[in-house]
């Protein structure tokens, strides 16, 4: 297997390492006397994964179900969360945790719709966090009621790359993909794709004025995720959502 | 950003192996179906280390190509697409990825 990596003059270059470390690029002081090398084989996702069993535990000690909400950037996921209030937040008690890089633009527009909302900003270090990781979602946890909760939905930030990596405590993950993104999507960011159990393909009230063909949308769903259920809507008409919401109310029980 | 975000968490792992002693070489290996861009994730590595107080560690990927098992037609192949995981024999999507999805912190040299 190649191997990659740079040096400190800034040379990157791969080769194979079939050999012990006597191998002369450059200066490494110390190689052949005292060093140990430590076998490690732990996963770099691990400290986050345990800390993601710690949120799923705290949701489950409450008798809640978590879903994590992911997409692109301006797909409609906000506009899919304030249909869903709408809908039911009569039948269950819902919180939302509301990941942006920055401002609280989402959270003020499911304001006063029925659930908690506990925002997230992720605009600390170097530019703003692309996503959300189990310890953000566990601070987000304590500006929550979670004994007067049924389900709490993360609201991802808007990214397909980054999310799909990390657990986050939730037992679904659901994607919102809209019909204005293009149909090939799935195939550019397959990790995204697969990992989801849920793709609300969005904004199908569009479709008379786009070069767009749903079933085109759904095969290629399909192409890399044959388990996923796909449901059409419109979240701005409320076209097919009732799919949506009868998934979710079979979701919470 | 993303790469930056592993690096700290390669660190994370690096550290609570290393404790205090000097940090020479930090081993990665990356399956073909993580979102990781090499380059990036070296470059970033230079960042990180410094903030992370190992400023020698060298950081070594060593890849691992994308296999799948078909579940349609029983056949394990290498995937050479970076796009899909269909299975290259029959096209099928219904896969079980074997190989591709690894992460993970192997080694690390220490003085």
């Amino acid at each position: 297997m190649g191997r990659f990596h740079r040096h400190d003059d800034g040379t990157v270059h791969s080769h194979d390492h079939d050999h012990d470390h006597d191998h002369g690029h450059g200066d490494h002081s110390g190689y052949a006397t005292g060093t140990e090398r430590i076998e490690v084989l732990e996963a770099i996702f691990a400290e986050n994964d345990n800390r993601a069993d710690i949120n799923r535990k705290a949701f489950e000690s409450n008798g809640i179900r978590a879903l994590n909400l992911m997409s692109s950037p301006g797909s409609g996921k906000t506009t899919v969360l304030g249909a869903t209030l709408d809908e039911l937040a009569g039948e269950f008690a819902i919180g939302i945790i509301e990941g942006d890089i920055a401002t609280d633009l989402d959270a003020a527009k499911l304001a006063g719709r029925g659930a908690q909302i506990s925002l997230l900003n992720t605009n600390n270090g170097f530019g703003g966090e692309c996503h959300l990781d189990a310890p953000m979602v566990n601070r987000a946890i304590g500006g929550l009621d979670l004994t007067a909760l049924d389900l709490v939905i993360v609201e991802n930030v808007g990214n397909l790359v980054c999310p799909a990596e990390f657990d986050v405590g939730e037992h679904a993950k659901a994607m919102v993909y809209s019909v204005t993104e293009g149909e090939d999507k799935p195939l550019k960011y397959p990790v995204m794709f697969r990992s989801v159990d849920v793709v609300l393909l969005n904004k199908i009230d569009l479709v008379p004025h786009l070069d767009a063909d749903v079933d085109t949308y759904i095969s290629r769903v399909r192409e890399v995720n044959p388990d996923a259920i796909i449901l059409p809507v419109s979240a701005r008409t409320g076209e097919g959502m009732d799919a949506w919401f009868t998934w979710l109310r079979a979701f919470v029980r | 950003m993303h790469e930056l975000s592993l690096c700290r968490a390669i660190a994370g792992v690096v550290k609570s192996h290393a404790g205090e002693r000097r940090v020479d070489v930090v081993r990665v290996r990356v399956g073909a179906l993580r979102q990781v861009v090499p380059d990036s994730l070296a470059f970033c590595w230079t960042i990180v280390r410094d903030d992370e107080d190992m400023p020698d560690a060298e950081l070594e990927l060593e890849f691992v190509t994308a296999e799948v098992h078909c579940l349609s037609c029983g056949k394990q192949s290498e995937i050479e697409s970076r796009f899909s995981v269909a299975c290259p024999q029959c096209t099928s999507a219904d896969v079980t990825v074997v190989h591709g999805e690894e992460f993970l912190v192997t080694s690390v040299d220490v003085t």
